[in-house]
């Protein structure tokens, strides 16, 4: 074909201090396709998103519009050249309503002093029912999830674009909602514009996109037409070897050993109910379930950070009785929190100080006093023992990259020899080395007898990683799958309670 | 032999950019200094460096509370009214004819209520510390007059021996910058190494990773209000005892000072950083300002906007240190 791009990408580079987000990549985007990004976590292709949508400036290369060299250095520079980017955080105005956010940029740019409210509710109604009949004067804030990331791409369609980036847009949503997004994404096509598509479920890609550009480790691997590779070619080379040797050996089947953690009729009378849960020592156990469907609050209710009105918590058996997380903590029982930047570290405060907060009492000797000395010599085993890549331990935590942060809260859990470890989301956002680190580690904390419980999104993770997984919907358990019986269609299943015919169809694809 | 280098290194490179904060306000301290002593003969006399520093030592044992309260994410504009409410307090208590010592204990007692009151107002409620001491600053301003019906009570009675604590004095060196730098030293030292104080820092840096942390973070907030209003108390009470008076509008403004000076001296309005050090640094520079400014025959109109610059200056020279290193 000789279609002009367009989009272009050149030799783009950025570095963020010493890490090189993207090192010298290329992306070619044709009018008119649904091109794929892949990548595992911290491939960089967020950090593209942002550079092509004016958040973030290169380096060095050149993006190319139309064939023209363009500089982009402010989010309303690209839009003035048609490019749209629905990030994957949501960045909505909380307070405002639906309809304001939707019409945020064409508000800015208006020149009519008065806001002509009768009008703007009936176009944002107009845009939204695409999706789903969400009332825009409904405020942002008493939305769900799911419906916010809704608004975000309502927000998008109302710009007159080129080109649509779309960042893990599936990611919130449930699958009834994701198969209207890809119809809708389908329509944009047909209507010549052209959408980048990032996404981790190869059967939303594959059932949708046109081509896929690959990233590894902040460089560019490869661009296919989606009908000349398979998913598995795909995910070889995300990972840039084969995913077995991603994950460590698993458990020996028949090896489990004695009861740990037991969990009985959990309730806490608005997100789950009835929750039951057996943790054996040396097994990892996996959590899955789409985001809002109570993964989190559940572990949070078992550790004592949110009440519960009914059910049974025992450790070792032991049955605990937890007013508060502290109780928890005591007992040997600690949960590592998925917002690591928003309840996982003290950014400002220095490793050390990161580490030792878990547990003061330890690290206190007569007088109240902390006993810096003891403070440091943990430090320096649990960061040597973890691998963290630091300048020091009285380096702050905002020092380090998100990896290593990573591995700063885990060491925060370790300093109190836990039995039980429940983990929300361990890897998100770190790179894949950080990541095998983790697994790793993961891996021989089990081996050690200790309880490990991981929380995650991300398939191939609960899948490559865990001994056993739960599925959770809608505050439920909706089924446990062995090690035998792992896999994506498995738990998308679960997961979704939908046996629809289209999921079994991309399920297939993906196997 | 190198595992000793590192572990004295790193007591310098605790609070890294504390200290560069804290060097850096003492050479301008220094230089400020310097110069004045060209500038007027009477500047570098003991008899001068005594009065700066009897002008803020009251201040500063409220500067030391408002600074952990800063740290917690917090910040108290009642101190003012609190410091006049506890003088008129145990004033009044003493005119009624209890014994100094008691009133004075009842006045800090007060006080000490005053912080628990807003505590509750901002850990049960869920107030902000804002508009929670605002409203206190106006409420106790209020209970002042009351107490007083709006004249000052002189108190030139108080026994002689209660006098001394703001008047008296230990080999030239008056009682109340001995009772500044024993407040000064012992809370510096609790901050940087008591667990419970570190417990301040952690909620304060990152409010709920402390809670994710076992922390109550709740009980935390509580407390350090409560300190910060009981050692406005304090100072009310040495106050007293300094003038032998006990007037009704006294300490109006004295927050907008305190903050300041707290946060030149590199207490974060985001909390999570702060040392006392620096505050009483911040104080002493505000001071060596005013000093600076009344021996060079500087009208006092211009004074207040003279300081308000520097706070400017000294909270942009920071932020803009922050974001190049970020």
């Amino acid at each position: 074909m000789t279609q002009s791009p367009i989009l272009e990408i050149r030799g783009l580079s950025k570095a963020f201090g010493p890490v090189k987000a993207l090192n010298d990549v290329r992306f070619e985007l044709r009018r008119g396709e649904i091109h794929a990004l892949c990548g595992e976590n911290g491939a960089g292709k967020s950090t593209l998103m942002n550079m092509i949508a004016g958040v973030l400036q290169p380096d060095e290369g050149d993006i190319l519009i139309d064939g023209e060299r363009v500089s982009i250095h402010s989010p309303a520079a690209a839009q003035r050249l048609g490019i749209a980017l629905v990030h994957q955080e949501i960045a909505l105005c909380q307070d405002a309503t639906v309809a304001e956010n939707i019409y945020m940029a064409a508000i800015n740019s208006r020149r009519a002093p008065l806001m002509n409210f009768q009008k703007l509710y009936a176009d944002a109604q107009k845009v939204m029912d695409l999706l789903a009949p969400i009332p825009v004067r409904t405020r942002v804030a008493d939305l769900s999830i799911s419906n916010q990331q809704l608004v975000e791409i309502a927000k998008a369609l109302t710009l007159d674009c080129k080109v649509l980036m779309l960042d893990e847009p599936t990611a919130a949503l449930t699958e009834s909602e994701a198969q209207r997004l890809f119809s809708i994404v389908r329509g944009l096509r047909e209507r010549g514009i052209s959408v980048v598509y990032i996404s981790h479920r190869m059967a939303e890609i594959f059932s949708l996109c046109d081509r896929v550009t690959v990233f590894r480790d902040g460089r560019y691997v490869a661009t296919d037409a989606i009908a000349a590779v398979s998913p598995d070619d795909v995910v070889r080379k995300m990972v840039g070897r084969e995913i077995t040797q991603l994950y460590p050996d698993k458990l020996a089947p028949q090896e489990p050993g004695r009861l740990l953690l037991s969990v009985e009729g959990l309730s806490d009378g608005r997100r789950f109910a009835d929750v039951d849960l057996q943790l054996r020592a040396g097994e990892i156990l996996g959590i899955g379930g789409l985001i809002g469907a109570g993964r989190s609050e559940i572990a949070q209710t078992v550790c004592g950070l949110r009440p519960m009105i009914s059910g049974t918590v025992a450790l070792d058996g032991k049955q605990l009785r937890l007013r508060s997380y502290g109780d928890a903590v005591k007992a040997g029982l600690v949960y590592l929190s998925e917002d690591r930047k928003g309840s996982g570290v003290f950014l400002d405060l220095p490793i050390a100080a990161n580490i030792s907060a878990l547990d003061l009492g330890r690290l206190t000797g007569r007088l109240g006093l902390l006993d810096r000395k003891a403070e440091d010599r943990q430090a320096r085993e649990l960061t040597g023992r973890l691998g963290v890549r630091m300048a020091g331990i009285e380096a702050t935590v905002s020092t380090l990259s998100g990896g290593n942060q990573q591995k700063v809260a885990i060491a925060k859990q370790l300093s109190v020899s836990p039995k039980v470890i429940i983990m929300d989301e361990p890897t998100r956002g770190i790179d894949v080395g950080a990541k095998v680190e983790i697994h790793r580690l993961l891996r021989q904390l089990a081996g050690s007898g200790v309880g490990v419980i991981i929380i995650s999104s991300e398939l191939p993770e609960l899948i490559g990683l865990c001994d056993r997984v739960l599925v959770v919907r809608e505050g439920r358990i909706a089924g446990e799958l062995a090690a035998s019986e792992l896999g994506e269609e498995a738990i998308i299943m679960l997961a979704s309670g939908v046996q629809d015919s289209s999921i079994q169809r991309q399920a297939q694809n993906v196997a | 032999m190198h595992a000793e280098i590192k572990s004295a290194g790193r007591r310098i490179n605790f609070a890294h950019l504390a200290s560069m904060r804290e060097a850096g306000l003492i050479v301008i301290i220094l230089a400020l200094c310097i110069a004045m002593s060209f500038a007027s003969p009477h500047f570098l006399t003991w008899g001068n460096f005594r009065a700066m520093l009897m002008s803020f030592s009251i201040e500063g044992i409220v500067v030391v509370g408002m600074t952990v309260l800063l740290i917690v994410g917090g910040i108290d504009l009642s101190v003012g009214s609190v410091v006049c409410f506890s003088m008129v307090v145990s004033g009044a208590l003493f005119l009624a004819g209890l014994d100094p010592w008691t009133a004075s204990l009842i006045g800090i007692g007060v006080s000490a209520l005053i912080g628990a009151a807003m505590g509750f107002f901002v850990t049960v409620i869920g107030l902000n510390h804002f508009i929670t001491s605002l409203a206190a600053m106006v409420i106790v301003r209020g209970m002042c007059l009351v107490v007083t019906k709006g004249t000052p009570l002189s108190l030139f009675t108080l026994p002689p021996a209660f006098k001394a604590i703001g008047q008296g004095s230990f080999n030239n060196i008056p009682y109340v910058i001995l009772i500044f730098i024993v407040v000064v030293a012992i809370f510096d030292f609790l901050l940087r190494r008591a667990t419970a104080f570190r417990k301040v820092f952690y909620t304060g840096s990152n409010e709920k990773a402390a809670q994710f942390s076992g922390i109550r973070t709740n009980q935390v907030k509580f407390w350090v209000t409560v300190l910060c209003s009981t050692l406005a108390g304090v100072a009310g009470v040495i106050y007293m005892a300094r003038f032998g008076a006990a007037t009704p509008t006294f300490g109006a403004g004295m927050e907008l000072n305190i903050i300041a000076a707290a946060v030149i001296g590199g207490a974060s309005l985001n909390g999570g950083s702060g040392t006392i050090f620096g505050a009483i640094l911040g104080m002493a520079l505000l001071s060596v300002v005013t000093s600076s400014l009344i021996l060079l025959d500087v009208s006092v109109y211009w004074q207040d906007m003279i300081k308000g610059c520097i706070l400017l200056a000294a909270v942009s020279i920071d932020h803009f240190l922050h974001r190049k290193k970020s």
